[in-house]
């Protein structure tokens, strides 16, 4: 009795705690809200300026993978060395301790249902093309180094869902993958010093822009775009490696 | 300056983000919250396309359908020290 009357009182507590609280904010959002331009009506004068010059100027018939890898290039350096840190930090954080004397052997529970297996196959190769389209030809229609790598990265998972972690393993060596995602960093950084080298400032487009609604268009966004594509797959697949063997251990442990 | 009125689409599709948003934060299942918050991320990225910006779409169609909730999923199993994966055996 005591003890639910306690629980009773400790909710009331946090009850008259949070409701100031989340009036304020409540309040906050709604001065916000009503301080915000009406929808549709864009009033960035970067925005409007780019979306006018960067064809003519680039040739690159998608502007936003103009504005990533070129205008705002420093940017995008920026945020590849945030997810590069990242990744580390993960890797870092869920390494291997030391305190299992050998590395367990790793399950055996491929996926047994053959029509799984088929489809599962096709539809990782249907999505690794379609990975690799969305980078090739990120700078002349929607798409980009980010969105082709996270693609790819997701369609190696479907190796693991529609196979066997053993097949995961296989393909998800860090050996390889380790040198990719330095590479996709590095080479942005290298690309970025090539201006350098020449006499441009760092990163400045150092290609002719060449003909609009191709792929030999846009100069040097080309190559940053590949190297984003590289980190980005070769990151996420890293980040599932890490999390998959932290799912798979105790289940290896329990069946011991 | 671009000035555009809100169509009859985009105020269908923010609606469903907005019921989305609230069945994600109401699901007290968290399985099925993982579930619930992947079908959300495809409403924003209806909405993305309708709002004609396909490059976020796109991303958006990855992270929040495979490679989020892949990692909540890890880590919500690894965290409860097995009870996910006792219920999808279930043998």
């Amino acid at each position: 009795m005591s003890l639910r009357l306690k629980t009773r009182t400790r909710r009331q507590i946090r009850g008259a705690v949070a409701l100031p609280v989340l009036g304020a904010l409540g309040v906050l959002l709604l001065w916000g809200f009503s301080g915000l331009p009406a929808f549709g009506n864009f009033h960035g004068f970067y925005g409007t300026l780019l979306t006018k010059i960067a064809v003519p100027q680039r040739h690159t018939t998608n502007v936003v993978t103009a504005v990533v890898f070129d205008y705002r290039g420093l940017d995008t350096l920026g945020e590849e060395f945030i997810l590069f840190a990242a990744v580390v930090g993960v890797l870092l954080l869920l390494r291997d301790q030391g305190e299992d004397e050998e590395k367990a052997e790793p399950p055996r529970d491929a996926v047994t249902s053959d029509a799984l297996r088929f489809w599962g196959l096709i539809g990782a190769g249907g999505a690794i093309a379609v990975g690799l389209w969305l980078v090739a030809f990120g700078y002349v229609t929607p798409g980009g180094g980010f969105q082709g790598g996270v693609a790819i990265a997701s369609a190696i998972v479907v190796c693991y869902l529609a196979g066997s972690y053993r097949s995961w393993l296989r393909v998800s060596s860090e050996e390889v993958l380790d040198p990719v995602e330095a590479t996709g960093a590095g080479g942005f950084a290298i690309v970025g010093l090539a201006a350098l080298i020449s006499g441009l400032p760092f990163l400045r487009n150092l290609l002719g822009p060449g003909e609009v609604g191709t792929l030999f268009s846009g100069g040097s966004i080309a190559f940053l775009n590949w190297t984003v594509a590289l980190e980005v797959a070769a990151a996420n697949v890293l980040l599932y490696t890490q999390f998959l063997e932290q799912y798979i251990a105790p289940m290896v442990r329990g069946r011991e | 300056m671009i000035v555009a009125t809100l169509v009859p689409l985009q105020a269908t599709i923010l609606g469903l983000v907005a019921i989305g948003a609230t069945c994600v934060a109401l699901c007290r299942n968290t399985l099925r919250q993982i579930v619930l918050s992947g079908v959300y991320g495809l409403t924003l990225v209806i909405l993305f396309v309708v709002l004609q910006a396909p490059d976020v779409a796109l991303s958006m169609l990855v992270v929040s359908t495979v490679a989020y909730p892949l990692i909540v999923l890890v880590a919500i199993a690894r965290s409860r020290h097995g009870d996910v994966e006792d219920e999808g055996e279930g043998e």
